[in-house]
């Protein structure tokens, strides 16, 4: 049980979450096939009661139950992507865009707010897996690294929640150098001595994995989660043969060394409080 | 002497074979060849230039690939003359064999030199994982990049990889963490940092090596978040567009310039740096001095303030 309480108005659901349920009612987990009422869903966080598993959410979900009250500024909202290559490849690049942000209704991969957390200010970060795949380009890349100069000046924390299967590639270099941009604001963060979370959700892959998700003071994931630097396919082509049980997935990666520590999703914003409590002057 | 050609080097093969011939038979006869073979050389070389200078973004990526180009410890023997001492070991777990590195007296000076190396030969490639290298390979370059901040000499990394390794061990031991750690600690080094692409430049196995004051691409190289084969397969879903993907992606040398993404081009001899490696190695050396020169003039932290204004400023997005 969380100790905080959650605002009544901070767990309603995007009619755009809604329309992926049957019939707009209810919710059936894709591991263990149990249904429950979206109303049920949403009150759990979009976490299955029965098995756990963590529903891929967006920006605005974590900011309503990360945020107090659900209540936050967001911080360049106006960016989107231009087409820098002017790139084409079975679909314009641009067409790409257009045709996405239309339909769902955002700019790109990402968001990223001001706020209080357990009434202190902070500056979080989200990813949004609904736009191409939570790829990180330009504007994905500049919204970090501006929300990163805005933690600093302000010295504020900074949350990054990483969800992204990778670079966008229809921005070719200009997405590579994206991890450059990120680690060069973080290494500014660092020497500010501010302190920076890095959240990893399912999936965190390529490029994201390879640069800011990897280079918190501290790094946690969500239980279950698909976190690697090459994907699941890649690997296994490359070393001929099956994968072993449980490869890439959070618990895996703590093993291994590279998580501070593995939270639920209805544990986090506690956790996240007395942590950077622990770290206060 | 280049014993491989590539398909569009098709013409310039014939005439070599032809001053070949030539030169035989004025070796075995007393027929006078050198009219014709003034000619034909002056036609190979004019050959040579027109398909150079023409190459499209998949035939640059075949020319980076060239099994005869000449690789990272073939640089720094030639701009050391064999004072270099290689260093191994990531301190760690292991040396990989594919990311080499080391201190050596380029004209007297001390310099860190460190790069990704590919195999010569089937045994070595093998040996050398293809220049693909794992975490450790990482860890090592890193401990070597310290070594020189400690010591204050210059850093030349020599970027030649078809991506970091992506196997099993390499995924347990952190793939991901090595290269997003030897971005943010790049990103402040104190001592001048100078990054060349000297084949390929493939996403960030590259980039695990590639924060630099200077970032420089040989001329026949290319530099991009994936290659152009990947590209194929994932957004055309087919293996079959890798000359659309090599276009589509603006990888070359030049694209790159134009797109503010890298400091500058270094010219490749006449028919790539494989056709002359001691002059590849001439040009690329100069250019380094050229850079170093100029970089160390300024304070540790102007060239870390200018890096990382450089690398922040980087991407193209609207606003409204
Ligand atoms: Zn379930």
């Amino acid at each position: 049980m969380a100790w905080f309480r959650r605002d009544k108005e901070g767990i309603t659901t995007p009619t755009t979450e809604k329309k992926e349920t049957p019939e707009g009612l209810w919710y059936k987990c894709p591991e263990c096939n149990t249904v429950v009422t979206s109303e049920d869903f949403e009150a759990n966080l979009w976490v299955c009661a029965e098995c756990q598993y963590h529903e891929k959410v967006g920006p605005e979900e974590y900011f309503k139950f990360l945020f107090d009250g659900g209540k936050y500024k967001e911080l360049d909202p106006n960016l989107y992507s231009a087409d820098p290559l002017e790139f084409e490849d079975k679909k314009k690049y641009a067409d790409r865009v257009k045709d996405t942000m239309e339909k769902t209704k955002l700019k790109d991969a990402i968001k990223t707010a001001h706020g209080k957390l357990d009434k202190k200010d902070i500056v979080i970060a989200c990813m949004d897996f609904k736009f191409i795949g939570g790829s990180m380009g330009s504007v994905v890349g500049e919204k970090i690294a501006r929300a990163i100069e805005f933690a600093r000046k302000k010295k504020y924390p900074f949350i990054m929640i990483s969800k992204s299967g990778g670079a966008r590639m229809m921005e070719g270099a200009f997405s590579l150098m994206q991890m450059a941009k990120t680690s060069a604001r973080l290494a500014q963060l660092a020497e500010a001595k501010v302190p920076y979370i890095s959240i990893l959700t399912n999936p965190t892959t390529g490029g994201v994995t390879a640069s800011f998700a990897m280079l918190g003071d501290f790094n946690i994931a969500e239980p279950k989660a698909l976190i690697g630097f090459a994907g699941p396919r890649v690997v296994k082509e490359t070393i001929g043969k099956d994968l072993p049980e449980g490869f890439q997935t959070s618990e895996f990666v703590l093993e291994k060394g590279f998580l501070d520590f593995i939270v639920q999703r209805n544990e986090m914003k506690q956790k996240l409080a007395l942590l950077l409590n622990m770290l206060k002057k | 002497m280049v014993t491989t050609y590539l398909d569009f080097e098709e013409p310039i093969k014939e005439l070599v074979d032809q001053i070949n011939q030539a030169k035989e038979i004025s070796e075995k006869s007393d027929v006078d060849m050198k009219k014709t073979l003034t000619e034909l050389n002056t036609k190979l070389a004019k050959t040579t230039k027109e398909i150079y200078d023409n190459l499209t973004p998949w035939e640059r990526v075949q020319v980076s690939r060239h099994p005869e180009r000449p690789y990272t410890l073939a640089y720094i023997e030639a701009f050391t003359g064999g004072n270099f001492i290689e260093l191994f070991g990531d301190r760690n777990v292991k040396d990989d064999k594919a990311m080499v590195g080391g201190f050596g007296l380029m004209d007297g000076e001390s310099v860190m030199f460190i790069g990704q190396q590919k195999g010569v030969n089937t045994k070595l490639r093998q040996y050398r994982n293809f220049g693909m290298a794992n975490p450790e390979g990482y860890r090592k370059a890193l401990r070597l990049m310290k070594l020189a901040e400690k010591f204050n000499k210059p850093i030349v990394t020599l970027i030649d990889t078809p991506g970091a390794y992506p196997g099993l061990e390499a995924e347990e031991r952190g793939q991901g963490e090595a290269i997003a750690k030897n971005l943010l600690e790049m990103v402040q080094l104190k001592v001048p940092v100078i990054c060349v692409v000297i084949g390929e430049g493939a996403s960030g196995g590259a980039l695990g090596i590639g924060i630099g004051d200077k970032v420089l691409m040989m001329e026949n190289t290319w530099y991009s978040v994936i290659s152009p084969e990947s590209c194929s397969s994932i957004l055309w879903r087919s293996w079959d567009f890798k000359v659309d993907a090599a276009k589509a992606l603006k990888l070359t040398a030049e694209d790159m310039l134009k797109n503010k993404l890298i400091d500058g081009v270094i010219k490749e001899p006449l028919g790539g740096a494989h056709a002359n490696p001691e002059e590849a190695f001439k040009l690329v050396k100069s250019e380094i001095k050229k850079h170093l020169k100029v970089l160390k003039k300024d304070s540790p932290k102007k060239r870390i303030d200018a890096r990382i204004k450089k690398f922040a400023g980087m991407g193209v997005y609207n606003s409204k």
